[in-house]
């Protein structure tokens, strides 16, 4: 009944980062590495299209197989290749330790990958570990500056925080294997329902979403973001800004669909924590100046966003936040391409430093133009069809306030995306060096940033597909299967 | 022109004009040679232009039914469709649009010095989003247009604009923006009740109060800001001031019809009842805009700027004519965009002449250069005498049907509004005078050339278009008439016929 195109992605993830192991054995150069982990990408994303149809139940029904996990993989594994793109020369890593940067970065993306699989609490909470763990080592792998020594801050910062969000998730879902006595997840909510109102429920559930709002960076979970994105190499940020936001969202579509449209606690926390990220990462954006930091608490305001699809509580919801968190992907890429790329030996780009980007690159000026309007929801990019999504299925639910409130937090937000623009479009170098060099762009980076752009207009412009597909593999994977009993059962 | 018709018979005609400047758009982006590319973008919105005549000869000016309808699916799942269609009111401002652009190019000609390629490219983007605003019959289209003008003109205002465009630009995008959040908001809140985006369909439902109340508040902030109204206008003097020639020209002509057509085509029909309860406020607004813009215009030495107030100072005629809520001030707001189109964007085309002479729009500075450039005062001559309604000339017959059109609502509201007319006079005579008769002292002015071939070109079909519809509205009266009853049926303020 199974094939194996039900698991090829995975495959050929886990046997890739095995080979990348084989690599760090030895002496060779980090170039032949990122070339073995850009065809692991490459690979990966094609077996995902293979298998994009796939369906089925492995493991005693702890992992599921259908068109919701099939298209989130597709979407994982390409946003992999374009970030394996994105770590071109790595300059703030050290030589000798790249093959074990790309190794990592394959780890964590494969426990991603298995992550939106999973349908029991235990495999879910091991694929949430492998995708967490490589990242917090990624981030203590950028060169040390002299005097400085941020990025074990950060990666300290990350580490205390995942532990902490993830002992908190721990406790919570020990609360609903308590109250359901089964750790699947589709049981669950057939067990949950009758007894969803109950206080001791709602705590399960609201302490079990720690987890993932720390992983999307919501309000109050929200502390690291900046710090980790400003201490980490601009190439390990751009992995931890983008792919783990889809996996959080995944299995938050799961997780929220224990509650139903009528629970009104649950509801009323999610519009706070929506409500409360959004304007906290807008406001404090405004007065960046470090660019990855900017998109730091910008991150929070767009998990704020994608949190409106989950206060509706509704399937189209769920749909909407998964599309926007999608198109999120491609635009935070699209703005770390151009951040990878104007830094000079790796370091952090100030927002001064875009000045007379248009001279030096056009098309990473066009890029960082469609990344960054793209993110402010100007139509037609993707941001404002997600947006648009979001809010249709918001206020279909009655969330007329925190619809408004979405709004003025999107105006607010416009300025410093457009000061962004202003630097990198209209700003002109000043000083002695007034004409910096042109930056050179290799055939791959040219090619991420041509398709990027395409990707991220053609998802505005014509997004019936992606969006229907969403919504009929949420309606499809939050139906229960008919016989399944979970790993563990009481 | 028949066989013109009938050729176009079957074909797509607003998705063809639409994405023509699109492929245009492509097409300049391969071309290397800057010759090239300016003969390049003024022959392609030239064809556009002679593609938007079959509208002009095909359309049925008896019926108010949306002509040239197209529909698809676009996105099913959230009720989105890809619906396009003209009334009487878009129908010309479809046409002005398709008009200015080739003559947005030739202003362009000599004026923009770098980066053309780009240039010429935002050109072609603007005028495939502003076709689009006035044919979109769906809410999220009409949107999706809406915005994606943002960019290109933020970017004419900030790369190719004066010494101030960065802040200009930033500010222009600001407003806009800010404004069309709630427009957003108000839409979704409309799907929801009505099911769909269709715009015709969200006409004629009978809302609640209260919920017309805000999304006519939402609409108005908007429409609003775009016009821009009185306490809304800040953006515009600066962003008219700093835009070259032709952004100041796109601005003028067509930029701000949209919030005047946004009311026409979503207050009205959309939101009646609280259409009726707030006009009185919004005339209150026009009329200080009017007062307002020619005071201001009065105190201008900039040639742009005076332009830039005048232009406040028409809209608030044309915000005035709408919300009389009668034919005859709907239909003289309507000749008021036409003719606001068509005089201010040949007057900032002048202020653009002097400017490529002299290098500075000065109006002391360009005192006097009648005697050297006798054509060049005497299109100016015309263009002023239509700004400030000289009879005989297009913006007389639109003014004086919105006079007489609020005259029927309100004697009051016309007699604040009369020394608007005066102080147009006053400014723009000012200027002519000066220009045309000032002293000719300034030795500058000696080595000044008379407008060269292109720059007649430029200038004619609009000095054609002031005494068209000076001399003989009626074909445009006429073409809009059904639709502008229509829309006042909808709003209830005329019965509706069985």
């Amino acid at each position: 009944m199974t094939s194996i195109a039900t698991f090829l992605p995975e495959l050929v993830m886990l046997l890739g980062a095995l080979g990348l192991f084989g690599l760090t054995l030895s002496d060779s150069a980090g170039q032949r590495a990122r070339s073995f982990a850009l065809g692991i990408a490459v690979l990966a994303a094609l077996a995902a299209l293979f298998s994009l149809h796939a369906n089925g139940v492995l493991f005693s029904g702890a992992y599921r197989v259908d068109a919701f996990s099939q298209l989130l993989k597709f979407a994982l594994t390409g946003g992999f290749a374009a970030i394996v793109i994105v770590s071109g020369n790595l300059p703030e890593i050290r030589e000798k330790i790249r093959p074990e940067y790309f190794l990592f970065l394959t780890l964590s993306v494969s426990g991603l990958v298995m992550l939106v699989s999973c349908v029991d609490a235990l495999t879910l909470v091991i694929a949430l570990e492998l995708s967490s763990f490589p990242l917090y080592l990624l981030v203590a792998m950028r060169r040390e500056r002299t005097g400085q020594r941020s990025q074990m801050e950060s990666a300290i910062k990350y580490i205390m925080f995942g532990v902490a969000a993830n002992g908190i998730m721990l406790f919570g879902l020990s609360y609903l294997f308590g109250l359901t006595g089964t750790t699947n997840i589709p049981l669950m909510v057939a067990k949950l329902t009758p007894q969803i109102g109950t206080p001791l429920a709602i705590a399960g559930l609201t302490l079990t979403f720690a987890g993932f709002l720390y992983k999307l960076a919501v309000f109050p979970f929200h502390f690291w973001t900046p710090d980790v994105y400003q201490g980490a190499s601009n190439e390990t940020t751009s992995l931890i800004a983008s792919l783990p936001k889809i996996g959080a969202v995944a299995v938050l579509v799961r997780f929220v669909a224990l509650a139903t449209p009528d629970n009104h606690t649950i509801a009323t926390l999610l519009t706070c924590l929506a409500v409360a990220s959004m304007f906290y990462g807008n406001l404090i954006a405004l007065a960046q100046k470090d660019l990855k930091r900017l998109l730091g608490f910008s991150a929070i305001a767009h998990a704020g966003y994608a949190m409106v699809g989950f206060v509706s509580l509704s399937e189209a919801g769920y749909a909407a936040a998964l599309y926007y968190i999608t198109g999120y992907m491609l635009m935070v890429l699209a703005c770390f391409v151009v951040i990878s790329r104007v830094s000079r030996d790796g370091t952090n780009v100030a927002i001064d430093e875009l000045a007379g980007l248009h001279h030096r690159s056009p098309l990473l000026a066009v890029t960082l133009i469609v990344g960054l309007f793209g993110l402010a929801g100007i139509p037609p990019f993707v941001g404002f069809m997600g947006k648009l999504s979001l809010l249709t299925a918001a206020l279909a639910q009655g969330h007329l306030v925190l619809v408004v409130i979405a709004m003025i937090n999107a105006a607010i937000a416009i300025y410093y995306y457009l000061s962004v623009v202003r630097k990198a479009v209209f700003g002109e170098k000043s000083g002695d060096n007034a004409q910096p060099a042109p930056i050179q762009l290799d055939w791959q980076t040219r090619g991420l940033c041509v398709g990027l752009i395409v990707a991220i207009i053609l998802l505005g412009v014509a997004p019936a597909r992606l969006l229907e597909g969403y919504g009929r593999s949420v309606t499809a994977t939050l139906t229960p299967p008919t016989a399944t009993v979970g790993l563990v059962a009481r | 022109v028949t066989s013109l018709s009938c050729f176009t018979e079957g074909i797509p005609l607003l998705s063809v004009l639409i994405f023509s400047p699109l492929v245009a758009a492509a097409g300049a982006a391969l071309i290397g040679s800057e010759r090239l590319l300016r003969w390049w973008t003024f022959v392609c919105t030239t064809i556009i232009a002679l593609l938007s005549l079959p509208l002009w000869c095909r359309f049925d000016a008896n019926t108010a039914a949306f002509q040239f309808t197209e529909q698809h699916h676009w996105i099913p799942s959230l009720k989105i469709d890809y619906a396009l269609g003209l009334d009487g009111i878009s129908l010309l401002l479809v046409l002005l649009t398709t008009l200015i652009m080739p003559l947005c190019v030739l202003a362009s000609w000599n004026y923009i010095k770098t980066r053309i390629k780009e240039f010429m490219i935002c050109l072609l983007v603007m005028e495939a989003a502003m076709i689009g605003v006035f044919s979109a019959l769906d809410a999220i289209l009409f949107f999706v247009f809406w915005e994606a003008m943002l960019i290109p003109m933020a970017l004419l205002i900030g790369v190719w604009g004066g010494p101030r465009k960065v802040y200009a630009s930033i500010k222009f995008f600001i407003y806009t923006m800010a404004g069309s959040v709630f427009l957003l908001v108000a839409l979704i809140a409309l799907r929801l009740h009505t099911g769909s985006f269709s715009l015709p369909g969200m006409m004629g439902q009978n809302y609640s109060d209260g919920f017309q109340y805000w999304v006519f508040a939402a609409f108005f902030i908007s429409f609003a800001i775009k016009v821009p109204m009185f306490p809304f206008h800040t953006w515009l003097p600066a962003a008219h001031v700093e835009a070259p020639t032709a952004g100041s020209v796109i601005l003028a002509s067509v930029l701000l019809k949209m919030g005047t057509y946004g009311f026409l085509r979503f207050c009205l029909p959309i939101t009646p009842h609280a259409t009726v309860v707030f006009a009185p406020y919004i005339l209150a607004l026009s009329v200080v805009g009017i007062l307002y813009g020619g005071f201001t215009a009065l105190a201008q030495s900039d040639l742009k700027k005076l332009v830039a107030y005048s232009s406040v100072a028409h809209m608030g005629f044309a915000t005035l004519g709408i919300f009389v809520l009668n034919v005859n001030g709907l239909e003289g707001a309507t000749l008021v965009m036409i003719n606001h189109g068509i005089t201010t964007g040949a007057l900032f085309i002048c202020v653009g002449i002097v400017y490529e002479r002299l290098h500075t729009r000065d109006l002391a500075a360009a005192a006097g250069i009648g005697k050297y450039m006798p054509v060049f005062t005497g299109f100016f001559g015309v263009f002023c005498l239509s700004s400030l309604g000289f009879p005989a000339t297009n913006s007389f017959i639109g003014e004086f049907l919105v006079l007489a059109g609020s005259f029927a609502h309100s004697k009051w509201i016309t007699a604040c509004t009369i020394p608007g007319v005066i102080l147009a006079a006053a400014y723009m005579l000012r200027t002519l005078q000066k220009v045309a008769y000032g002293s000719t002292s300034n030795p500058k002015h000696h080595d000044l050339t008379d407008l060269n071939f292109r720059e007649i070109v430029t200038l004619t079909p609009l000095l054609v278009f002031v005494f068209w519809i000076g001399l003989h509205p009626q074909p445009f009266v006429h073409a809009m008439h059904a639709s502008i009853v229509h829309v006042l049926q909808q709003a209830g303020q005329i019965a509706a016929i069985p």
